[in-house]
């Protein structure tokens, strides 16, 4: 017997059963299909989920500057990467959404596009989702999207525009199956990455970035 | 399998106390964990009901688990990706070495997972002329220190600095050896480093999974240094091992238990990365690996399913219970001698390797009560604990020579220094609970506490009761 046929069978004979009927499968379907959502917390009732998503990514360690257009990315980009004395060199996400950034405004920014091997300590994302109940942004892969710019440069940039602020975790998986089919990876990411592994005391900056900056679009 | 020192459980715990420096790491621990529950609970006033639902997601899973699971493994397949059924874990380090030698593997880096330490792939892997690298600070820690972990959520949580700088001395030759290693960023910056490298040079990439999701196809970790995303991302297989209670049937499901999860964890509102894998990397994709298995382990779980052990499979392995535990706060994770120590283990791992190995582990518990009302997934540990007591009391387990109303004596009789210590700490931890809270319904004399009390104390001449008060109730009411 399979180690899948063995499993399942002493599954089966724990619940004091054979395999589910056609009945109560398409039930399970049904229940599938329906997704339910569970409670979510009533602080995303409020009229201004921006501030809130904004308010809970300063508790864990991210800095956002609000503009009013693309056409600001560069300036707060250059200022913040003086400000924090990193090299004015960013790899940045070969994303359309990102097209339009006039990256000339500041001759003295290096822009490359594409994924990261480990070279580039400046990378720069655009998000799919902010998500409000926990200053959380979501991320998904794909052509535009290179999961390792999440993770490989020391300082992770992202670029959200304030119409991607949702309420909770459950709006934003509404938004990305409206979209075509689940990507690979999809990165719920809250704050720099950190470790408590050292006596306890917090860090951060574990294995993946050091410092996560948001340019926020007011688009909305 | 990893080896199990449960048997000597009692020398473990004595060696425990005894032992300056985990004294000195257990101390720091214990406050840090149960005050930022606290606040992150009393952020999220919904909090306990959406334990409820939490509960009830998993129950409807575990009753519908056969086909939560064939479900999962078709969108597996769906996807690019492969599920490959364990019963065993010798089926599991079996089906990982092959596809290793079919990438003609040399290095595999790891996040964290249990499930590796269940089946003792690090050394399964030496074995095979594989080199498993550790990426999870804790884990790498005691990787290096060639140790188990200690607890279940923080490995290294035994380990002091210092001994973390001696293991990187000892280790890193590559660098200076006068390089100051004093401050915690130093070691971090250090292992960051090294690491990095190995991330890169890895040829398969293994991790765990918090859930399975039959809905997609999914496997998910949460995670807070970012090591699990890049184990999983770089090289050409990620490899998921995962125990097949992990299976819920939605994303929102997965959503709804991971709002309990971190904040029972670490107090922390969520975790840095939460990161949903379906498949392989799509042809399109700039990066991501070309292959994606999930080894799906049994080991005895499926045995669980209709036992009066079920509950225990709701298990989301947040460690609140062994945080919470006054047992688990005096002696460490290693006494326990397996895999998962601490109320969870306790219940787990007699369940697992069976009670002729592990059944006097639910005797290392107060009853106080504690992990059931902190556990996120409501599993019920105290009831379960004394269940696996009777079991072998009525001789259903097999040999077990001893009754356990004399073992029970005998446990702590002939151990007044293990009674002590735990008396101690447990009051002490208890208090501070009661002090915070401003009620002491759990307080020695009162119904709630006694009711379930039923091991003697090991002194003539005193009820354990009379001791407890005896001992320190009086100061605590007074405080
Ligand atoms: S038994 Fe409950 S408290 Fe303990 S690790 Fe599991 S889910 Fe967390």
């Amino acid at each position: 017997m399979s180690g899948r046929e063995s499993i399942l069978g002493a599954i089966r004979q724990g619940l004091g059963r054979g395999a589910l009927g056609t009945a109560e499968k398409d039930a399970l379907e049904d229940r599938i299909a329906g997704h339910a959502r569970g409670i979510r917390p009533s602080r995303i009732d409020t009229a201004d989920l921006k501030q809130m998503f904004v308010d809970y990514a300063a508790k864990v360690d991210v800095t956002v500057d609000r503009v009013a257009s693309l056409d600001d990315v560069p300036d707060k980009v250059a200022d913040y990467l003086a400000q924090e004395n990193l090299p004015a060199e960013l790899r940045v996400a070969p994303d359309p959404a990102l097209d339009t950034v006039p990256w000339d405004k500041r001759p003295t920014l290096t822009v490359s596009k594409g994924a990261s091997d480990g070279t580039h300590e400046v990378g720069l994302t655009a998000a799919f989702a902010g998500i409000a109940e926990t200053g959380t942004l979501m991320m998904k892969s794909g052509p535009a999207h290179p999961t390792t710019l999440n993770f490989l440069p020391d300082t992770h940039l992202v670029v959200l525009r304030a119409s991607q602020i949702v309420g909770s975790y459950e709006d934003a998986w509404d938004r990305l199956r409206a979209g075509e089919a689940m990507p690979r990876t999809v990165n719920f990411i809250t704050g720099p990455s950190r470790t408590g592994d050292i006596e306890q005391t917090i860090f951060l900056g574990a294995h993946g970035p050091r410092r996560m900056h948001i340019v926020l679009v007011e688009d909305d | 399998m990893q080896e199990s020192r449960t048997r000597n459980f009692i020398g473990n715990a004595r060696e425990a106390l005894d032992d300056g420096n985990l004294q000195q790491a257990l101390d720091k621990m214990k406050s840090g964990f149960v005050e930022r529950r606290l606040e992150a609970r009393a952020r999220l006033p919904e909090f306990d009901d959406i334990r409820d639902q939490a509960r009830e997601i998993k129950n409807h899973t575990l009753a519908n688990l056969d086909y939560y699971l064939e479900r999962f493994e078709r969108k597996v397949t769906e996807e690019g990706g492969q599920v490959h059924w364990c019963a065993t874990p010798e089926d599991a380090r079996q089906a990982i070495l092959k596809i290793c030698r079919d990438l003609d593997a040399k290095t595999v880096t790891k996040g964290k997972s249990m499930i590796g330490e269940e089946i003792g792939l690090n050394d399964f892997f030496e074995e095979n002329g594989i080199e498993p690298i550790e990426t999870d600070l804790g884990e790498y820690i005691i990787q290096l220190r060639r140790e188990a972990p200690s607890h279940i959520i923080a490995p290294a949580i035994h380990v002091l600095k210092h001994q973390v700088a001696e293991a990187f001395y000892e280790t890193h030759d590559q660098f200076d050896p006068d390089r100051p290693l004093e401050e915690p960023r130093a070691l971090l910056d250090e292992a960051r480093e090294v690491l990095r490298q190995k991330f890169i040079d890895a040829d398969v990439g293994i991790t765990g999974a918090n859930f399975l999701i039959a809905e997609t196809g999914t496997s998910v970790i949460v995670t807070n240094e970012g090591n699990g995303d890049l184990t999983q991302t770089i090289p050409k297989a990620h490899v998921v091992i995962a125990s097949l209670e992990k299976v819920v049937p939605t994303l929102e499901d997965a959503t709804t238990i991971s709002r309990v999860l971190a904040r029972s964890a670490t107090g922390q509102e969520y975790s840095v990365y939460t990161t949903f894998s379906t498949g392989p990397r799509r042809p399109e994709d700039p990066d991501g690996p070309e292959q994606y298995h999930v080894i799906l382990l049994d080991n005895g779980r499926s045995k669980m399913v209709g036992s009066e052990y079920q509950e225990m499979l709701r298990c989301i392995r947040c460690g609140a219970c062994l945080n919470h535990c006054p047992v688990y706060g005096s002696i460490g994770g290693h006494a326990y001698g397996w895999v998962y120590p601490g109320p969870m283990g306790s219940v787990l791992t007699p369940s697992l390797i069976g009670v002729d190995e592990a059944g006097h582990l639910p005797n290392a518990s107060s009853f106080c009560g504690r992990c059931e009302e902190v556990c996120p997934m409501r599993i019920p540990l105290p009831k379960m604990m004394r269940h696996l007591r009777e079991r072998e009391f009525d001789g259903k387990t097999g040999p077990a020579t001893m009754r356990t109303g004399i073992k029970m004596w005998a446990f702590y009789a002939k151990r007044p220094w293990l009674y002590h210590a735990l008396a101690k700490l447990k009051f002490r931890v208890l208090g501070a609970f009661g002090r915070r809270k401003g009620r002491f319904r759990r307080l020695p004399g009162g119904a709630g506490w006694t009711a379930h009390r039923d091991f003697p104390a090991p002194q003539a001449g005193g009820t354990f009761q009379a001791q407890w008060s005896a001992r320190g109730g009086k100061r605590s009411v007074d405080a």
